[in-house]
């Protein structure tokens, strides 16, 4: 029972990624009708703004020990970070151990400009073009994209650590009336699980109760009519290609403590979030949302012993494996809207 | 009716003489170099394998940077480094054998058909005499083979796996790194006396042939020490997340986590272990541990606190304190401003006994560079007395039990040496099963 509720709860986070990422493809694809094969890096990237955040708090200045020497035997120099000397060790201490949730601030507006830079200057040329220049395109602006990132921090992961208070184990197994720390769980993975939740409340309550949401999903909807209507869709669904792009960086940002960025981590999602968004529908928001969660906790009970030992090494193949019966059985997904893809 | 004085005969006759007269010139070509890439110029080139790109890259960057400084070295630039403090003397530091060293470079990016790919394009348009580099094993044994076949040296660079010297082993082939069997011989003695001969170990291992041999080492190791084996899972070499693979590991029963993982595999692994509080648990009544059977510096780097007071193996630390690994760990923190990982030494040592073994065989002949190495025994390139064994063409020396520091005081300090076990401990006969199979087979000059 214990390994059944750490499965669920590692169903769960892993969902949590692949519904935020699903999410924002599928915004983008159901305004824009843009299949976006760079929506992986802009995962990579939000990680990678949690880490120049964090090199941004601890930018020091260099003083000389005397007394200690370096690999080489010199003096060594010790690096102080301005804000230790600005607010005292322990605040100091303190805002850089909160560099990864402070980060949101800036995900927010460097994902923002990001996305819409990406979509007037590359994405709106090829609105007309067959998908498959579009994949070729984005997925080349990912390589390029991954490249750079490469360049400046290197191909080796970079460790960005979790705020100590959320860096241990919670005994989930205490609350539910197991003995202690039978059943401990990560701290910062269930808090990623209730950011997911608070983002994806947060997108779909923008689209259903904002004047611009409704105008969005009616252009969703109807592009045509929407325009004859003398409405600028084209100007709302940019900015729904930056809030996509907001969402994949803040999912990426929040994940940096699980998985240490690195400049391919957006490659290795990306082809699974696909996956999610084929299951749950194109163009359909809650069918990622619903297919990102459902796939996460299949995959995670696959992986428990009882299972594997049946059928060997199924953990690696179940996505494809459940993909390859919704498309056989209901070929639009999950809660694909008719008409999309379908042409 | 034609006036042409062209007959059919005539036309055959002085199309054989002339098909002659062009064959003539290749032939001798042919007989003329005795071996593959013979250096006729004023330059030899070594051709330098390494993962530009991928998981490894950062690896790669730091062989590349040693065979550049060991490059340099032969030819007489910079301080010399382990030059100076190496036992063979033939090294001159005037180059080689009258020749210019130069070298080109490779990108593996830590495939094996990339890696072949690449060394065949160095050897067959670069003319490279002898391929070095590589951080993976599925690389090293691919690229070897190649090597054995194109009838140049191959000088491996980070392999871990026993295959490299064991089945798969080549004429042409040289490690001068450790293997997982060494590994396992360091290591499980100082297990034991840090947690004890009453231990149930759980494996995760990366699902490819170092995983592979490197979980039977440790296994092999620990078990004879009276360590029970709980469960033993594979991973895949793709894998970032390892939350589904560590979840079971916490009802398991075990009382020891040990991850066969390398490179992007282990910082996951580990960093995600220990945010699963396992470093924090009691199981069986015992601290709950975690073990990384194979370390790199790199990869500690970017586990970052996660390292702390886990044990590994290394082929050799800078912070060793010989002759040999001062003298190459000033020269290279003086050139690049950092000091070089395990994986950056065996490259510059395998460039230098490659340079030394022709300038003591005074030819670039392979199979005289091979009579050269084989069995031969030196000092003062930062391990202690080592022997390449002629048997399999892996080299003896002493191996290093490292472990995470709990107070690292800057961004290299991050790794203490443990232990550094002598060679007789982790010695091992050339028909051992763990190597068995596999035949050196012969020299193969080329061309």
């Amino acid at each position: 029972m214990d390994a059944i509720i750490l499965q669920t709860l590692n169903g769960l986070d892993k969902g949590s990624a692949y519904a935020l990422i699903a999410l924002g493809l599928t915004i983008i694809f159901g305004t824009l009708g843009v299949v976006n094969f760079a929506h992986g890096a802009l995962f990579m990237l939000g990680a990678f703004c949690a880490v120049v955040f964090n090199r941004l708090l601890s930018l020091s200045y260099i003083t000389i020990d005397p007394t200690q020497t370096d690999f080489l035997g010199n003096p060594l120099k010790v690096e102080t970070p301005y804000v230790i000397g600005w607010f005292g060790p322990e605040a100091g201490q303190a805002i850089i151990d909160w560099s990864v949730p402070l980060s949101i601030l800036l995900v927010i507006p460097v994902m923002g400009l990001l996305g819409l830079a990406m979509e007037r200057g590359l994405i709106r040329y090829f609105y007309r073009r067959p998908h498959a220049d579009q994949i070729l395109v984005t997925f080349g602006l990912a390589i390029v994209l991954q490249e750079i990132v490469k360049y400046f921090f290197g191909a080796n992961p970079i460790p960005t650590p979790a705020p100590p208070a959320m860096a241990g184990g919670a005994d989930v197994g205490m609350l539910l009336g197991f003995p202690e720390n039978a059943i401990v769980y990560p701290v910062w993975r269930l808090f990623y699980t209730f950011f997911a939740a608070v983002v994806i409340a947060a997108v779909f309550g923008f689209l259903q109760f904002t004047t611009f949401g409704m105008v969005v999903r009616a252009g969703m909807a109807d592009r045509e009519t929407v325009q004859l209507l003398g409405i600028d869709i084209n100007r709302r669904f940019a900015v729904m290609f930056a809030i996509a792009a907001i969402v994949a960086g803040l999912a990426g940002a929040m994940y940096a403590p699980i998985n240490s960025p690195n400049y391919h981590m957006g490659m290795d999602f990306l082809v699974l979030s696909f996956v999610v968004v084929v299951v749950g529908g194109m163009g359909s928001l809650p069918g990622a949302v619903a297919a990102g969660f459902l796939l996460g906790i299949l995959e995670a009970y696959a992986s428990l012993d009882a299972v594997k030992q049946i059928l060997p090494s199924i953990d690696q193949i179940i996505i494809y494996i459940v993909a390859i019966v919704i498309l056989l059985t209901r070929p639009r997904g999950l809660m694909g809207r008719k008409g999309v893809m379908e042409e | 009716m034609s006036n042409s004085k062209f007959t059919r005969r005539g036309v055959l006759r002085t199309g054989a003489a002339t098909g002659a007269g062009l064959a003539l010139p290749t032939i001798f070509t042919s007989s003329a170099a005795a071996f593959t890439n013979e250096p006729k110029g004023p330059n030899v080139v070594f051709g330098f394998n390494v993962p530009q790109t991928g998981p490894y890259a950062e690896e790669g960057l730091d062989e590349l940077r040693a065979q550049q400084l060991a490059v340099e070295h032969i030819n007489g630039e910079g301080d010399g480094g382990a030059l100076n403090t190496f036992s063979s003397k033939a090294l001159q530091g005037n180059g080689l054998l009258g020749k210019k060293v130069t070298y080109v470079t490779g990108d593996t990016q830590t495939k094996s058909d990339a890696a072949r790919a690449s060394a065949k394009s160095m050897i067959e348009k670069d003319g490279a005499i002898m391929i070095n580099g590589g951080s993976s094993s599925g690389v090293a044994v691919a690229v070897q083979a190649l090597c054995q076949e194109a009838g140049v040296i191959f000088m491996a660079g980070l392999t871990h796996a026993n295959d490299t010297t064991g089945k798969d082993k080549r004429r042409h082939g040289f490690r001068h790194f450790f293997n997982a069997y060494m590994s396992g011989a360091a290591l499980a003695p100082v297990l034991a006396k840090a947690y004890g001969t009453d231990r149930r170990a759980y494996h995760l291992t990366a699902d490819y042939n170092w995983g592979w041999t490197q979980e039977a080492s440790i296994k092999a190791a620990t078990e004879a020490l009276g360590w029970e084996t709980v469960a033993t899972v594979r991973t895949p070499l793709t894998a970032t997340d390892f939350s589904s693979y560590l979840a079971p590991v916490l009802n398991s029963g075990a009382d020891v986590l040990v991850l066969n993982h390398y490179g992007g595999n282990m910082v996951n692994s580990l960093t995600q272990a220990v945010q699963f509080g396992m470093r924090d648990k009691i199981v069986n009544g015992k601290q709950f541990e975690i073990v990384v059977p194979l370390y790199s510096e790199l990869m500690a780097e970017g586990a970052g606190s996660a390292v702390q007071g886990v044990y590994g193996s290394m082929n050799w630390n800078w912070q060793l304190s010989d002759e040999g690994t001062k003298a190459f760990v000033k020269s290279f923190g003086e050139k690049y401003g950092r000091p070089p990982s395990n994986s950056a030494q065996t490259c510059y040592a395998q460039v230098i006994l490659y340079a030394d073994a022709v300038a003591r065989a005074g030819s670039f002949h392979p199979c005289a560079v091979i009579e050269a190495l084989e069995g031969f025994e030196f000092d003062g390139l930062g391990n202690g007395p080592t022997l390449y064994r002629a048997d399999d063409h892996q080299c003896f020396k002493d191996v290093l039990v490292v472990k995470g520091k709990e107070n690292p005081k800057n961004q290299y300090d991050i790794l203490e040496i443990v232990e550094k076990t002598p060679v007789e401990q982790v010695w091992y006969e050339p028909d051992h099963p763990m190597f068995a199979g596999g035949e050196l087979g012969p020299c193969n000059p080329g061309e």
